[in-house]
Parts: structure tokens; sequence; C-alpha cells
């Protein structure tokens, strides 16, 4: 066990937390209880939207996976994963201001407030709370056992207590701040991912002996490594070309993004956070997954692709260092975490509940309901993590695809084309949903791309075709 | 009916779906920025590779510097075509 970095992962950590609390108290407002716990008030300036996109999209996939894969197939998957930097300014510049203006008028709260207002049917609203439930659902869990291992490799803990630990900071964290102090940690998540990763970055450059010295030594290992293919050779152009839909454009479609997209302040924020999130996303794609191929050199031979991060960060850096950089991917992992939950329980409480349920509820009972969600949520999900069933493993394999096919054109269609209507949007989340499970089970990345471009193409098609079709039907009524 | 209420022409929309449209085209370009240089400079045998900054010249044209002109776009964007717009405050319903 490492003390030094034990210590000051969990000393930067608890720091993180308590000014993301702090700050959430400081900030009374008159805000409704819903408004506040889910949606921070709107009052996000630019700053902090630019840095709660960034992390709540940019995290354990990318922070822990991410690197692995880099270290395995080399600049290919670099390549690849600077598709993202769409996400920075696209998902913004899409939902945008009229997002925003809309989900105003409509006083929606959620995605599935939004959905709910647009298309005036029962059908739209449970169809997409089921889909939130499942998917981000089963994506937190995977989060968890992430969390969990990370914690687990750096402290030598076992990976129960490691989880626990993880699980009881989140908890509490999500259970009493909400939405804004979630927002706030992001803030600061983002801010040591950016530094954390250029300290990484240099330090393994220099640990190499120089830019020209570990290109060589990759080139020497396996040609392949240095070329856009990947180390097999079998990275297409079309399969990575693909990535701009899953990762870059399909984010649009992420209930995590989409209501980070409605909560900003005025769009003076917005202008600063579509400049800010550029900037970021690129910057921390390109570091972190540079850091995964570069440590290939370094430290040969590495068999999980997981343990690349903090065993290279162990590696290059004095130990207390380590365990500050290595503070990042945990923080990115969390605040994922915090707001998938956040996300989950909304959608519970607000969309079912309230909706469907008990529409008089009155304040109290509402707030003590979503804490309450909150954190029953939270240990249905360690009870997961600890032992996590198949069934959980298998849906997080749908989960980002599944949901951009679901969400894309209910989301988009419905801000730009007015004639798009709850048939068409009820269509076009069942075929990019069953489509996209069938297609990843039977005859996975058509044509060479990945799935999720085929369902999206489909769901568009009944989007369109339904919406068109039953036109009619809808004046008469 | 609800969704005409909603659709009503408002000012705002105007500017929102100009956005949007700069923001398709910025991924498009963005796009074939990424795809030519990558594939163009680094469909070569290994071995041909030139280098710029030590990193082969198709990563470092396609990557790291599409990164910069991304973001250097998007700058000159936002404070070029972007226009502010209000959001009027609404009563928020105490729930």
């Amino acid at each position: 066990m490492n003390w030094q970095a034990t210590i000051t992962l969990f000393g930067s950590v608890a720091i993180i937390f308590l000014i993301g609390l702090i700050a959430s108290r400081s900030q009374k407002t008159n805000n409704s209880f819903m408004q506040e716990y889910y949606l921070g008030g709107r009052s996000l300036g630019g700053f902090v939207l630019a840095m709660t996109m960034t992390a709540t999209y940019g995290s354990a996939s990318s922070f822990i996976g991410g690197p692995g894969a880099a270290y395995n197939e080399g600049l290919g998957w670099v390549l690849l994963s600077v598709t993202q930097v769409a996400t920075g300014y696209f998902t913004l510049m899409i939902l945008g201001k009229k997002f925003a203006i809309v989900t105003r008028k409509y006083k929606a709260v959620t995605l599935v407030d939004y959905l709910k207002e647009r298309y005036q049917s029962k059908w739209v609203v449970l169809l997409s709370a089921f889909s939130i439930i499942i998917f981000l659902f089963s994506a937190m869990a995977a989060q968890w056992i992430g969390g969990g291992r990370l914690i687990e490799s750096l402290t030598g803990l076992s990976y129960t207590s490691s989880l626990f630990i993880f699980v009881i900071t989140v908890l509490i964290y999500v259970t009493f701040g909400g939405f804004r102090a979630v927002t706030i940690t992001d803030a600061i998540q983002g801010s040591i991912m950016f530094i954390g990763t250029l300290v990484l970055l240099i330090a393994v450059i220099i640990a190499g002996g120089g830019l020209p010295a570990i290109i060589t030594d990759l080139q020497a290992e396996n040609p392949n490594l240095i070329t856009p293919f990947g180390a097999e050779g079998t990275l297409t152009p079309a399969y990575v070309s693909s990535y701009w839909i899953l990762v870059g454009v399909g984010v649009v479609a992420l209930p995590q993004v989409a209501v980070r997209a409605m909560s900003y302040k005025n769009t003076r924020s917005f202008h600063r956070a579509l400049i800010i999130g550029t900037i970021v996303v690129g910057f921390i794609m390109l570091n972190m997954h540079l850091i995964g191929v570069f440590a290939r050199p370094i430290l040969p031979g590495i068999e999980v692709g997981d343990t690349v991060m903090p065993l290279i960060a162990l590696e290059v850096l004095p130990p207390w260092l380590a365990g500050i950089v290595l503070a990042a991917p945990l923080a990115a992992i969390m605040s994922t975490v915090d707001s998938l939950l956040l996300l989950v329980s909304s959608t519970i409480v607000k969309d079912v509940y309230i909706n469907y349920i008990n529409p008089n509820a009155v304040r109290k009972k509402v707030q003590r309901l979503s804490m309450g969600v909150t954190a029953v949520l939270g240990v249905i999900v360690f009870l997961m993590a600890v032992n996590p069933p198949d069934l959980i493993i298998w849906l997080n394999l749908f989960a980002i695809g599944g949901l951009e096919a679901a969400f894309i054109w209910p989301i988009v269609m419905g801000l730009y084309w007015d004639r798009g209507n709850k048939y068409g949007a009820i269509a076009s989340m069942a075929v990019g949903v069953t489509s996209y499970i069938i297609f990843q089970t039977f005859y996975p990345d058509p044509l060479g791309m990945h799935t999720v471009v085929l369902s999206i193409l489909l769901a568009f098609i009944a989007y369109v075709g339904f919406s068109l079709g039953t036109e009619k039907k809808q004046i008469h009524v | 009916m609800e969704k005409d209420r909603i659709q009503e022409k408002d000012y705002r929309y105007k500017i929102a779906n100009r956005e949007a449209l700069i923001g398709i085209g910025l991924v498009v370009f963005n796009f074939i920025w990424w795809f030519a240089f990558a594939y163009r400079l680094g469909s070569k045998d290994p071995s041909e590779y030139s280098y710029v900054f030590g990193l082969p010249s198709w990563f470092f044209y396609s990557c790291v510097l599409g990164i910069v002109v991304m973001a250097v776009l998007v700058f000159i964007v936002v404070k070029l075509f972007f226009k502010d717009v209000p959001f009027e405050d609404e009563e928020l319903e105490d729930k």
C-alpha cells in the first residue's frame, strides 16, 4: 500500500467535495426545490457549464478505459478519441439557445419534462423514463465498479472495502448537495483533469526520453502503433469515422448532457462555455490518450488496460503527486456517478411520481422523496456493484449507443421540426433502441461502422415516416 | 393547440436556428480536416513518415493542430456570429 499516494488521493477528493458543498450551501435562492436540487436554479456560469459538460461526458469510459485502449492500439486510438472534441461545441450549439428558451417556456426541469411538453403523450414519457432508468442504471453500476477498482489498485484495500468507501462519499454528497454542488465539483474536477493530464503527459515524455525516442521505440516494437490503423491494422477509416457519431455528434442525445444544456444562466455564460469547453475537451482527450500510448515503451507488458493510468502515474511521478493526479480520474468517475444518480432519481420522482402518481405532492414531501430515492438508488447500485449480475454488464454495453438511438431524433427534431409529433417520437425511440440491441447482438458493426450509425439512421426514418404518416389524424384531433 | 403556442414565432428562434447550422458547419469542417490529414498522410508505410515536433506528421496535423484550429474557429465564430438574447425570468412554481 502506498501511503503517500493514498493520503493525497483522498485528501484531494475530500477537499473537492467540501468546496462543492460549501459553495452550494452559500447560494440559497427562492427557486423551487425541484429547480434547485435538479438544475441548480438554472444559474450556471460559463466556466462551470463547460467543465461540468466535460466532466460528465469525458469520464470513466475515456479516463480509465481510454488510455488502456490507446496503450494497446497506439496512435490510431488517439485519432479515434479526438473525435470527442466535437462534443465541446457541437452539443451546446445544436441544443443551444433553442433548448434553453423552450425548456424555460415549458418550465421543464428534466429531459423527460421537455419531451412530455413537446409531444403531450404519456407513452413518450413512460418510454423515455424507462430507457433512462434501465440504461443509466446499468451505466452507473459499471462506473461504480470502475471507481472501486481504482481505489483498490492504488490503496491495496479489498475490492469491497474500496467500493464501500467510494459509495459512501458519493452518496453523502449527492443526497445533500444536489445539482449545484455536483456541477461545482465538476468544475474543480475538470480543472484537476486538465492540469493533471498535462503534468502526467510531461512526466511521461521525460521518462520516455523525449518524443522522438518514444516514437522510435513504438515503431521498433510494432510499426502499426504509429499508424492510424491500430496495432493489428484493424481500425478502418469507416470504423474510426463512425465514432464521430457515437462519441461526437450523438452525445447531444445523452440525458445527462442534455440536462446541462438547459441549466445555464444566460447567453453570455453559454458563449463562454462553448469556447472553454472546446479547448478543455480537446486538450484533455488528446493528453490522456497520448499518455496511454507513451506509457507503452516505459512500462511494457501491462495486461489489464484499466490499470495503465494508475501504474504509469506511480511510475513516473513522486507518490504524493501521483495521488493528486489520480484524484482526477477518480473525481471523473465520481462526477459521472453523481450526475447519473441525480438523473435517475429525478426521472423517478419528477417524471413518474409527480406526473402520474401524486401530482399534488407538497414541497416538503418532494424534498424528502428526492433525497430518499437518491439514497436508496445508491444502496441498490452498491449491492449490484459488489457482485455484478451479468444482466447489468450486458446492459451497460448498450447504454451510450442505446440512449443516443432512443433520444437523438425526439430531442433534435422536436426542437427544429414543427411537424414532428408523438407518433414519430414513439416510433423513433422504439426503432432506435430495438434495432440497436438486435444489431449489436446478432450483426455488430454493419458495413464496418459502429452499430449506432445504422440505428440512428433507422430511427430517423421512423421519426419522419410516422410523423408525416399520422399528420392527418393529428389535425382532426 | 399546445404545439402551436410553443412553436409560435419568436425572434430568438431565428438566431438559435442559425447558430445550430453554424454548429453543423463546424463539425463537417472538423471531420474533413481530421479525416484528410489522418488518412492522406498516414496511409503510407510508417518508414516513410515525416515528423513534426517528433510526432508523425499525420498525427500532428490531424489531431494536435486539428484541435488548435477548432478551438480558434469556435472562438472566432462565437465572437463574430453568436448573439446575446435574453431569457426572461419566469415565476418558478413552488414544488
